[in-house]
């Protein structure tokens, strides 16, 4: 996941949505564990659309 | 690894967190309650209007410091322009306060640290430890360093981010139709109504959700928005709110000095917000509003009985989630009707296209309904729009 850090308002909205629970904020930076399936929900959800999902390697 | 030892450990400190501290503590248990932010209340998650009869329910004492405006009533604005004026003899129970969210937060955190409460700031809880099959406690970064927080039971109070419960094995899972996505600007020099919140519905203007304009006094308004999960693709809820604050001819001379994001659950709570050695409280158990998104009195019920029951369950020292299970009939027997009916309400509204809302907002303001509230406005609704309330006609 690449977080936009100069878009991101750290409000948890992403964590508490992910429906794998693979996301943390610690304090204001974001954290992606390997539980994340590429849903994209997070990136949906985002009210300032900071989230882009990587291209898959 | 330092280990700090309780009877009941408390993960997060808004609302529901800090009122489950303080009756926790004044019922004689060790409570430690932690935070992972650097301050209580702050940064703002939250539009902060409260209705103001509850506030005696759970104990709290209206307090100038924390009460930036009082109401006199609300305004619906439907995507045409028709009005609903609601003033405070109508309104009922949904007008009243416009808070400062972060002295209020940090007034209720103030009243668990004098019931005895131990408060933990900059500490995040990351996982739930297990012993044999049962919880035992929480682990924890406390300024970075690894803790752990050994208690006899666990309270999350983590609001809607909700991670405690499903570490503990508890789906907190939302629909997408379930989810709000919110952004807010603290908005100055706007020329508002200084004296009523105002709410604004329609699909044009917020999809599945709503807008909404609270002023703070002196020109000063929070202007926010929700938006269902089901229409976000790419950051529409800063669309939106940018383009209704662009037309609006009272924001002309205006600008925000703050802008923050948020999300609130839009379901009607939890199937089960117990569990062996842990308690769900507020956000974190998805006890919210689902039409208005209010959450501030729930979380603040939902933390007072769980304070409660834990005290009760202390003098047997069963924690187990058969003692718990009170905590679950007192908050369903006091709001799950409500909760269901609005969340039923809201979904028939999410549906609703701007011409219809046009015409119901035309009839009720047209109406002489004597006490608002959303029962009595789907009745008014049912007469005229029977499609509109189709489906949930047994509980109006
Ligand atoms: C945009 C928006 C507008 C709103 N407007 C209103 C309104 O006008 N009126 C109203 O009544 N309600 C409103 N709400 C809802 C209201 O803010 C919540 O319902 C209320 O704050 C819930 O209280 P809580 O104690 O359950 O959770 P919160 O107040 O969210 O508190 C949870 C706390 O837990 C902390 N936390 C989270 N995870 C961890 C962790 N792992 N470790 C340690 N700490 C953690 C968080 O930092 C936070 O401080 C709004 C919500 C949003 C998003
Ligand atoms: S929802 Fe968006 S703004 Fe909020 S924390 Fe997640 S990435 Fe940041
Ligand atoms: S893409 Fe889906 S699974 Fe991955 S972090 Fe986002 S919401 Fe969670």
């Amino acid at each position: 996941m690449i977080v936009d850090v100069n878009k991101c308002l750290h409000c948890g909205g992403c964590v508490g949505s992910c429906p794998t629970n693979a996301i943390f904020l610690n304090d204001f930076v974001l954290e992606f564990n390997n539980r994340c399936n590429r849903c994209g929900r997070c990136v949906k959800l985002c009210p300032v659309h900071a989230l882009t999902l990587e291209a898959k390697q | 690894m330092k280990t700090y030892t309780c009877d009941v450990v408390v993960v997060g400190a808004g609302p529901g967190g800090s009122m489950a501290a303080k009756f926790c503590a004044q019922g004689g248990l060790q409570t430690i309650m932690i935070e992972k932010k650097a301050e209580i209340g702050a940064p703002l998650r939250c539009a902060e209007g409260v209705s103001k009869k509850w506030l005696q329910e759970v104990g709290i004492e209206p307090d100038p410091s924390w009460i930036r405006a009082d109401m006199v009533g609300a305004v619906i604005r439907s995507p045409s322009g028709y009005t609903f004026k609601l003033d405070e003899s109508k309104a009922g129970s949904e007008v009243g306060y416009v808070l400062e969210r972060h002295l209020f937060d940090k007034a209720l955190a103030r009243d668990a640290v004098k019931a005895g409460s131990k408060i933990m700031l900059r500490t995040s809880c990351t996982d739930v430890i297990r012993e044999n099959g049962k919880l035992v406690g929480i682990k924890a970064k406390c300024m970075g360093e690894e803790i752990e927080i050994r208690s006899r039971v666990i309270i999350a109070a983590d609001g809607y981010e909700s991670q405690v419960g499903r570490w503990a094995g508890i789906e907190t899972k939302l629909a997408l139709n379930d989810i709000d996505s919110c952004l807010q600007y603290r908005m100055v020099n706007a020329d508002i109504d200084p004296d009523y919140c105002e709410f604004i519905i329609g699909r044009s203007v917020a999809p599945g959700g709503y807008l909404w304009i609270f002023p703070k006094g002196n020109g000063t308004a929070n202007v926010g928005i929700g938006i269902i999960g089901t229409e976000c693709n790419n950051g529409e809820a800063k669309t939106y709110l940018d383009k209704f604050i662009d037309t609006d001819p009272r924001f002309k001379n205006s600008q925000a000095v703050e802008v923050m994001g948020g999300f609130v659950s839009t379901c009607p709570g939890l199937d089960c917000a117990v569990d062996d050695n842990i308690i769900l409280v507020g956000d974190a158990a998805r006890i919210i509003d689902p039409i208005t998104g209010g959450g501030i009195c729930h979380a603040c019920r939902t933390g007072m009985y769980a304070g409660k029951v834990l005290t009760e369950c202390a003098k047997t020292g069963d924690f187990s989630k058969k003692a718990l299970m009170p905590y679950e009939k007192m908050w369903r027997d006091r709001m799950e009707d409500k909760l269901y009916r609005n969340w039923m309400a809201k979904e028939r509204l999410a549906t609703l296209d701007d011409e219809t809302i046009d015409e119901v907002v035309k009839l009720i303001s047209g109406s002489d309904i004597k006490e608002v509230n959303v029962y009595n406005l789907l009745r008014v609704i049912k007469e005229r729009f029977p499609k509109v309330v189709e489906g949930f006609e047994d509980l109006i």
